[in-house]
């Protein structure tokens, strides 16, 4: 590689190592890769040691310490990327490029694997080819790729409308007609000042839209009043566009058609928190939307809205976009603090919380985009008229991801408190077995519970809303899940990063027709375990989707159930096979049954 | 005096060093023959399992013949409990898992220097194949009681035999629970 | 200077002050709770979950919660212990713990642990994970088989010697402990014998050379009594004096 581009990589970068992540990004897309020489010269130029680099560059699936050919394709591996026939079509890809799934092609031209969640489920399948999104796979397009990926086609001259991404908004509400001119939000709250501006944030009782429902209010009040540690006082507001939580892509479409309401939004929590500075934290996935969004960014600040002096007011604030790397943990707040400033995404011991010791340990608020964006909303209409909508608990509006088996996926707003069947119904679903509210992570609903209504009372709800009809096997979407938080878990506590291994174990082995009794209550005890010991949210969760399909859709379990009390995890005849072929034994004495019948 | 228990002893992949410890129990064994009778074992040199109460598996799973014993003594044993670190662990035998059991055979048996002329991987029926990896055993089996140790001691045997005697659930204090 | 504050561990009194952990008070009141990742010369760190315990019916960590006066935490119920059972038994099957060829053995805080707590097995599948050992530096040699993640290296070498050798990277079932050195074997770093890092590893993966079994078996740290018999209560601080 040229050094020189490495070195503008870090003069961009000031050569400071909390700005690791974006050099590691940039690099990579510059070298296809991180070779331990590049490594090596980062952790050199930042004053970082060279384990801390390689401790960030090994965590983030988006990152590759070793080469994984000109061309990486990775399949967006939700369920509901499964439903639309990804595998087959994965397969497919791979045969016509006479490779194998996670290997790289001899000639080092090509790799194909899976990825989590990219955030397309509405327009799936979907692929990341070196991390550029595409959508609706199909046949065709697997043919037309191979031919591509063959000839050694730059992407950037791949077929424009492979990487066309719709919106498909299908009900708006309050956020998406979004009818507010840029700066207008921000000139009603300089107006009210900081202190007025919380006030409204308030009354509209305003509460989280990441699916915990903290009161945004109090979140900001919070970082307010805590004492800052720099000299400076410095302070810092961090949107959370880290949409990993599969099935969920609503804020994808807000930094689409609303990027002004959202930057707008960050500027208002800045002006409430004290704050001079912000983060748009971007998930990896969406590396496509950078650039539009550093144009409204330059707009905004050409237009005076960021800034030293923000609409002519002593206001001074602006935005940075970190881009993250693959990894869902970055969704829990102090894990996304983490990767901010260029670490591993490992969440971190709370209390503190981010709102008295956060970025590079000074106050931080942490707000969802939506949330932002509603904050804006309020700023320019008033808390009282934002209240208005939605139930008592639960004001405003919820944009739903609806995916899976329906007529119309995509983008729904609805006042918060709308019924499940309600959701169903405008969406097109037919026969539904079950419908995932909140992702993985969040709840499953059986047709008796399609009453319940999405309200941080009732069904809370960071967005996803997953719909499976009759046809589908419950037993395979908890199965994908598990494989989702094994994948996903961070390692950092043992409950979780062995837990959550060992699950996909219990699940495969399942599925391989190897489970008993025995394992379905192993799998309630570790349900029980990890809800109570992991360190953070992922680990806590990760065994709902097993549990919440075991209590409600245990035929799908019992119909694979091998034995009542006891049967092994792996095949035993199998485990003989290499031995077989190298004795060349194919005597009765050379097999063992699977089936231990006494 | 009620009828007499049937206990059942056997080694698998391990190397007798449980049995060894187990007969450590010294002139208890004459208390213990008082109220129990063993079955197959390597003490009475029975070659097949009868109907037990209690059956001591030492050693892990590495081959054919090794599951099909296990199998044998889960099918006869009211209570199979696994003894020593290879039971329970894998052991020593399992420390080749992480190499391909394929590149082993071919090692040992055709590409090692030493070896006669033309020597082959063996291949008579009458041996066992062996498995991909070692196993404990309770990856193959359902396991009721553990007794950990490297091997472990005969007061551990002691304790364990008198309480599934006595109808008590085993349980072990310190030093008698141990993995080395 | 007012009286300490109390709350109780398991119904028995124990004096706390503002600041505080569990951890810590109960440590100083000379009671045991089960901890691995947790030492008293470092920052806690929160990731083994060994020190589980339920305070006013919530399940938090010992080590960074923060104690405050009259809740109640419950310490060594069965229900805590099971909890305890169970992430202990993912320790062991996630790694390569064979106690009978490690030097550790008879010294080692993960198996002292499972002994107090009365793992008698793994209870789950194991891995069996491939991690070759680094024998290259002259006097220490790293068997990672054995790694609990623990980050005490970690923290030793970066807080006390000033280093920063060891570093945790890879994520999940993954995760592995790395040395700070382009080679990446602990030959080419800066590690020295004598510091503190080499010595605070409190299973077998950190190794002192030429030293291995040299303490009898019988006269091992843990053979004679069990590990929490070495919970003892410390001496009050001195007036004004914040620990």
């Amino acid at each position: 590689m040229s050094s020189a581009t490495l070195e503008s990589i870090l003069d961009r970068h000031a050569r400071q190592g909390v700005r690791l992540m974006q050099i590691l990004r940039e690099t990579q897309e510059a070298l296809g890769w991180l070779p331990p020489e590049a490594l090596g010269e980062i952790a050199r130029a930042t004053g970082l040691t060279r384990a801390a680099v390689e401790s960030t560059a090994n965590f983030y699936s988006f990152f590759h310490t070793r080469p994984l050919g000109h061309y990486r394709v990775l399949w967006s591996d939700n369920i509901t990327d499964r439903m639309l026939g990804n595998q087959a079509l994965m397969q497919a890809l791979c045969k016509a490029l006479w490779l194998q799934p996670g290997r790289v092609s001899e000639d080092g031209l090509v790799s194909v694997d899976t990825t989590s969640c990219t955030g397309m489920c509405d327009q799936g399948p979907a692929v990341l080819v070196n991390y550029r999104t595409v959508t609706n796979m199909n046949l065709d397009r697997v043919q037309a790729m191979a031919a591509l990926i063959r000839a050694r086609v730059p992407v950037a001259e791949w077929p424009e409308e492979w990487f066309q991404i719709a919106d498909n908004i299908r009900r708006a509400g309050l956020l998406l007609d979004c009818p507010l001119a840029p700066g207008a939000a921000l000139a009603a709250g300089l107006a009210r000042g900081g202190a007025g501006l919380l006030d409204e944030i308030r009354t509209a009782g305003l509460r989280g839209r990441g699916g915990a429902g903290f009161s945004t209010a109090q979140k900001w009040q919070s970082c307010r009043d805590a004492r800052s540690p720099a000299a400076d006082g410095a302070r810092y507001v961090v949107c959370n566009a880290d949409e990993g939580e599969p099935g969920t892509f609503k804020d994808r479409v807000l930094l689409t058609r609303c990027p002004d309401l959202v930057f707008e939004g960050m500027t208002l929590a800045g002006l409430a928190v004290g704050a001079r500075r912000g983060f748009l934290y971007l998930r990896g996935e969406y590396r496509y939307l950078l650039d539009a969004l550093e144009a409204v960014l330059a707009r905004r600040r050409a237009a005076g809205l960021l800034g030293a002096s923000i609409a002519g007011s002593n206001f001074a604030f602006d935005i940075e976009i970190h881009l993250g790397a693959g990894a869902y943990v970055c969704g829990e707040e102090s894990a996304l603090i983490e990767s901010l400033e260029g670490k591993p995404g490992k969440p971190r011991i709370r209390p503190p919380f981010p709102v008295t010791s956060g970025y590079l340990n000074c106050p931080t608020t942490v707000n969802n985009v939506e949330t932002l964006a509603s904050a804006c909303l309020i700023a320019a209409h008033g808390g009282a008229w934002f209240a208005r909508s939605g139930t008592k608990v639960s004001t405003g509006s919820k944009i739903l991801s609806v995916s899976g088996d329906c007529a119309h996926p995509g983008i729904y707003e609805y006042p918060f408190g709308v019924s499940v069947q309600q959701v169903l119904e405008d969406c097109g679903a037919q026969r539904t077995l079950a419908v995932q509210v909140s992702g993985p992570s969040g709840v499953l609903l059986a047709p008796d519970e399609f009453e319940r209504r999405i309200a941080f009372e009732d069904v809370p709800s960071a967005g996803a809303f997953m719909v499976f009809d009759e046809t589908r096997d419950m037993f395979e979407v908890a199965r994908n899940f598990a494989h989702f938080f094994a994948h996903e878990s961070c390692g950092f506590c043992t409950p979780c990063r062995v837990g959550t291994a060992i699950n996909a174990r219990f699940m495969d082995k399942i599925a391989a027709g190897h489970g008993s009794r025995d394992d379905l209550e192993q799998i309630f005890r570790m349900h029980r375990l990890m809800q109570a010991t992991s360190h953070c949210g992922l680990g806590q969760t990760a065994a709902n989707p097993i549990f919440d399909t075991l209590r409600k859709f245990r035929p799908s379990y019992d119909r694979r159930i091998e034995s009542l009390h006891f049967e092994p995890a792996f095949d035993l005849d199998a485990a003989l096979s290499r031995a077989r072929r190298m004795t060349g034994r194919d005597d009765p004495a050379a097999h063992l049954t699977n089936e231990h019948q006494p | 005096m009620s009828k007499k228990l049937k206990v059942a002893t056997v080694s698998l992949a391990g190397c007798f060093g449980c049995h060894m410890s187990f007969l450590d129990i010294d002139e208890r064994i004459l208390e213990l023959i008082e109220r129990v009778e063993f079955d197959r074992s390597p003490l009475t040199d029975i070659k097949t399992c009868g109907p037990c109460d209690i059956g001591l598996v030492e050693g892990g799973v590495c081959n054919s013949e090794n599951v099909h014993v296990l199998r044998e003594f889960r099918d006869h044993c009211r209570t199979l409990v696994a003894v020593g670190a290879c039971a329970i662990t894998g052991g020593l035998p399992a420390l080749r898992n992480p190499l391909d059991v394929a590149d082993i055979l071919e090692e040992v048996y055709h590409s090692r220097p030493g070896l006669a002329k033309g020597a082959m991987i063996p291949n008579d029926p009458e041996l066992p194949l062996p498995l991909n990896q070692v196993h404990p055993i309770h990856e193959v089996v359902k396991i009721d009681y553990f007794l950990p140790g490297c091997p472990p001691p005969a007061d551990a045997f002691w304790k364990l035999l008198t309480d599934l005697l006595a109808g008590r659930t085993p349980s072990l204090r310190h030093g008698l629970i141990q993995y080395d | 200077m007012s009286e300490p504050s109390h709350f109780k561990l398991d119904g028995e009194d124990i004096p706390c002050r503002p600041g505080q952990t569990v951890m810590q008070a109960a440590q100083a009141a000379g009671r045991y709770i089960p901890h691995l990742c947790w030492h008293p010369d470092f920052a806690p760190h929160g990731s083994c979950k060994i020190c589980v315990v339920k305070a006013d019916g919530r399940t938090v960590a010992a080590c960074t919660f923060e104690a405050r006066p009259g809740m109640q935490v419950e310490n060594r119920t069965p229900e805590m212990d099971d909890h305890r059972r169970r992430l202990l038994n993912m320790l062991f099957v996630e790694g390569n713990h064979f106690c009978p060829s490690c030097e550790k053995s008879g010294n080692c805080t993960l198996q002292a642990t499972a002994y107090e707590l009365g793992m008698a097995n793994f209870h789950f599948d194991h891995f069996f994970p491939d991690r070759p050992v680094d024998a290259s530096h002259p006097d220490v040699m790293l068997d990672f088989n054995r790694c609990i993640q623990c980050e005490l290296c970690v923290r030793a070498s970066r807080d006390v010697d000033g280093k920063q050798i060891f570093a945790l990277a890879g994520r999940g079932i993954r995760s592995h402990l790395i040395v700070n050195s382009a080679s990446g074997r602990l030959a080419d770093s800066n590690f020295a014998v004598s510091d503190r890092a080499a010595s605070v590893c409190p299973v077998g993966v950190i190794l002192k050379k030429r030293v291995g079994f040299a303490i009898p078996i019988g006269s091992r740290r843990y053979d004679a009594a069990p590990i929490s018999a070495e919970a003892q209560p410390s001496p009050p601080p001195a007036q004004g004096e914040r620990p």
